[in-house]
């Protein structure tokens, strides 16, 4: 699922609204989301899961190429942990396959850099 | 340090769109229901500009109860992981750096 089909499925759900509300909708909800991490400050969707950041302390790398030492500095990733009912959910349905695949037919990113690439070669 | 709850993100939506109370609290409940349903339904998330919630099943590895030592096995699962777009990745980078130094 696209962040446009969870758009038109919340427009479906919600018929007194005007379809653009849903788009704007999920832009404030992830907008909301972005900055509170930004911040630093924790998300905690009950059921759902809470995103957090995790520290990566600073540390000397090399470079692949010459071998010679580079200071990597610290860093802020966010990250997100399931909770129980969605952990629950999601392995209790383990009969179905996996899809990366939307119902769109767009073609995911990924997929036209890969087949790029093959074109190229 | 404070916590983002449905309640302030319904908030945060009744300020900044023409919902009302019950259809911004609605509405969050239904944005989070979508993505969990998705995802029981074996369906990867892709939301651009903030991640992607993905699905990996995991296989059956030893295990071991950590206060009797005994040996159980840690069954096959399937679970979530999320991986942040560079958009929100750059984003906590960029006010983190500034608010820590």
């Amino acid at each position: 699922m696209t962040k446009s089909e969870l758009i038109a499925r919340l427009a479906e759900r919600f018929p007194q609204l005007v379809a653009k509300d849903a788009e704007i909708a999920v832009k404030v909800i992830l907008d909301a989301m972005t900055d509170a991490l930004a911040r630093g400050d924790r998300i905690e969707i009950r059921g759902f899961g809470s995103f957090s950041l995790n520290h990566r302390p600073p540390r000397v790398g090399r470079n692949p190429r010459s071998g010679e030492r580079v200071e990597v500095p610290e860093k802020w990733v966010p990250h997100f942990k399931a909770g129980k009912e969605l952990r629950e959910r999601v392995d209790a349905a383990d009969l179905t396959e996996v899809s990366s695949a939307s119902n769109e037919t767009e073609v995911p990113v990924f997929a036209v850099a890969a087949q790029g690439s093959i074109n190229a070669l | 340090m404070t916590t983002l709850t449905k309640a302030e993100v319904s908030d945060i939506l009744f300020e900044n769109l023409g919902l009302n109370k019950r259809e911004s609290k609605d509405m969050v409940e239904a944005f989070f229901i979508e993505i969990a349903d998705t995802l029981s339904a074996g369906q990867w998330v892709k939301l651009s500009g903030f991640g992607n919630f993905q699905l990996r099943d995991k296989p059956q590895r030893p295990g071991r109860n950590p206060k009797t030592g005994e040996e159980i096995p840690i069954t096959a699962r399937r679970v979530v992981t999320f991986h942040p777009s560079q958009k929100l990745k750059d984003e906590v980078e960029r006010v983190q750096k500034t608010a820590r130094h």
